[in-house]
């Protein structure tokens, strides 16, 4: 409201000094088109969660709260929960993450600052390439190369030695929660390496020679210099990568295993959000469990604006904490 | 001023004569941009102890000839230099010198003010130390002397840890000035650090730099000609590249030895 009276007083303003009448009014066009625009945007993801709420009323009314605690998952006594699902997507969301975020910060710090300087257009523009390819493909060498992998050569050994805890405890079956895991890690490491990398392309270069003249190591300045001066731009990649892991669907079906279990154990099988919705939309016969299936897809989209919203307060904290560093 | 006998010799290699510490010489320097030619054959010798003003119109390699005394012009893609630049009598060019250890000694404050935005106050002074691996008693030390050299220590004394983009323009050149010399460095180099400054911190920096000769070589490039006969005991004329007078500043600006140095001191071009 504020911001639009501004808007009204400068436009004004414009009006009396500028005499050009046909400026004015692309100008006027230009602001009701984008204002048009931006309402819509909002109209329609309004809209959206209206009809998500409608169509999962029936399982809202019948399961209440007791729809996100309960790990039953049973169509055919028609008694739903949908915790199972909900750790799956945050379980493999997050072990992407772990696995991702430092190979992308490496892969993008080398790519910026050591690789030699032919490399460094062309490897840039790959990575790119790589976050386009489809999550098909991913899912299908998933199940071809990593699955296989997985069992014959990564996890026993884990399990032979490690397998006193109960994150590496059980069977060595490949699919699993590890096996989304990586797979989402290798989704989205080029996404956030491709962000981080153009958040270090603009870290100004006097930046880096401030450093170094002080008799810093390439590394120290990366370490002290470098990174910090990103770090706001740097969160906002992971997010992205983490908004692209949680929704993911098709590459997770293919290794997750598809067990509506909650276990402990990394090499065990589990379901993910968007993978159920992906699986059962299509044969849900009773009303009930259409519903359900649609409650399912209400969290994930609740799960993921919650995310957005708490990276956008620890984005604006870090930014914050150091005024310029975005700005800049 | 003391001389290179000293207990802990610094890293550059051992040394056959005796030179005095921070002391330059300079041989047929030439570097370039991207194939480019900036400076053309440079010759000249930096006496330790001393201020050295390096004048010459815009663009003529003033920058460019100050990153090469600290090896930082060849972080530049496609930048290249050659020539030798002997700090007491060694090369810091020659195969096997790390510029890491070069600049240690060789420190450099730049055209336009650089602070860590990061970074507190305090710790963009102690960036280099912490890098060097001082104590955390030395570098508080360290640190409030070199903002007090600097002039800027009484502005920020009840701030030191608050952000150092909070400084104004002059104050924040005035942090890199402490920055730099907080890590002790035989050698300082300045690009124009009074260009962001006004008349009083200007004359401060000046006060400073004649007194810092004492312990530092000091390399000034600088614009203003009135600064260069105030601080400079040699000054430096640079044109295209080319060194074409370098003598006692007096002797320079009084009785210029080439036509050209005389035409830009009277304000014939530049
Ligand atoms: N990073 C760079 N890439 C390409 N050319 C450059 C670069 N930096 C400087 N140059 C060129 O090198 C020449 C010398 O530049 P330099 O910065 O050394 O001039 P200067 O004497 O310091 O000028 P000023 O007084 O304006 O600071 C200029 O022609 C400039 O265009
Ligand atoms: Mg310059």
């Amino acid at each position: 409201m504020e911001a639009g009276d501004r808007l009204r007083t400068v436009r004004g303003g414009v009006r009396q000094t500028a005499g050009g009448r046909t400026a004015y009014l692309g100008d006027q066009f230009f602001l009701w088109l984008t204002r048009f625009l931006a309402l819509a945007i909002l109209a329609l993801l309004s809209l959206i969660f209206y009809e998500v709420i409608v169509a999962s009323k029936p399982s809202l009314q019948r399961f209440g709260f007791g729809f996100l605690t309960s790990t039953e998952w049973d169509p055919v006594a028609e008694r739903f929960g949908a915790l199972p699902f909900i750790f799956g997507t945050v379980a493999s969301s997050l072990i992407a993450l772990i696995l991702a975020v430092p190979l992308s910060l490496a892969v993008a710090t080398f790519l910026v600052e050591l690789a030699p300087w032919w490399l460094r257009g062309p490897a840039g523009v790959a990575v790119e390439l790589l976050a386009a390819i489809p999550s098909v493909v991913y899912g299908l060498w998933g199940i071809f190369v990593l699955v296989p992998f997985l069992r014959s050569t990564v996890e026993p050994p884990l399990i032979r030695s490690l397998g006193f805890l109960p994150l590496f405890r059980g069977p060595a079956i490949g699919v699993g929660l590890l096996a989304a895991g990586v797979i989402l890690a290798i989704m989205i490491t080029p996404i956030i390496t491709a962000v981080i990398r153009e958040v270090l392309l603009t870290v100004p270069r006097h930046q880096r020679e401030a450093m170094l003249a002080l008799g810093a190591t390439r590394w120290e300045t990366i370490r002290l210099v470098v990174l910090p001066y990103g770090r706001a731009g740097i969160l906002g990649g992971v997010i992205l990568g983490l908004g692209r892991a949680l929704g993911e669907t098709m590459a997770v079906t293919m290794v997750i295993g598809n067990r509506p279990e909650i276990a402990l154990s990394l090499f065990a099988p589990a379901y993910s959000m968007a993978s159920v919705i992906a699986n059962e939309f299509t044969e849900a016969t009773s009303a009930i469990h259409l519903s359900a299936l649609v409650e399912i897809a209400l969290i994930l989209f609740l799960v993921t604006i919650l995310i957005n919203i708490l990276a956008r307060l620890l984005i604006w904290r870090v930014s914050r904490a150091v005024p310029g560093a975005v700005r800049e | 001023m003391e001389t290179v006998t000293r207990s802990t010799p610094p890293p550059v290699l051992e040394r056959s004569e005796v030179f005095l510490i921070g002391s330059l010489r300079v041989e047929g320097l030439e570097a370039s941009y991207g194939g480019r030619q900036i400076l053309k054959g440079i010759t000249m010798d930096i006496p330790a102890g001393a201020v050295t003003a390096v004048i010459g119109p815009s663009g003529c390699g003033k920058s460019t000839f100050v990153r090469c005394l600290n090896r930082l012009h060849e972080v530049v893609p496609g930048a290249r230099v050659s020539g030798r630049v002997l700090l007491e009598g060694q090369d810091i060019y020659a195969p096997g010198v790390d510029p890491v250890v070069v600049r240690r000694r060789i420190g450099m404050v730049f055209q336009r003010p650089n602070p860590f935005p990061t970074m507190t106050i305090y710790q963009n002074v102690a960036a280099g130390l912490r890098v060097n691996g001082w104590d955390r008693r030395r570098t508080a030390e360290a640190v409030e002397r070199s903002l007090r050299m600097a002039a800027l220590w009484d502005e920020v004394k009840d701030r030191l840890h608050q952000p150092a983009t909070g400084l104004s323009g002059g104050q924040q050149q005035r942090l890199c000035i402490a920055r730099a010399l907080a890590v002790e460095p035989d050698v300082l180099l300045m690009d124009e650090p009074t260009s962001a400054l006004d008349p009083v911190s200007t004359l401060k920096i000046e006060e400073l730099l004649i007194e810092l000769r004492q312990r530092f070589t000091l390399v000034v490039v600088t614009h203003n000609m009135q600064q260069a006969a105030r601080v400079a005991d040699r000054t430096a004329f640079l044109l295209d590249g080319e060194l074409v007078e370098f003598g006692p500043t007096a002797e320079l600006f009084t009785m210029p030895r080439d036509r050209r140095t005389e035409d830009y001191i009277t304000g014939r071009f530049g």
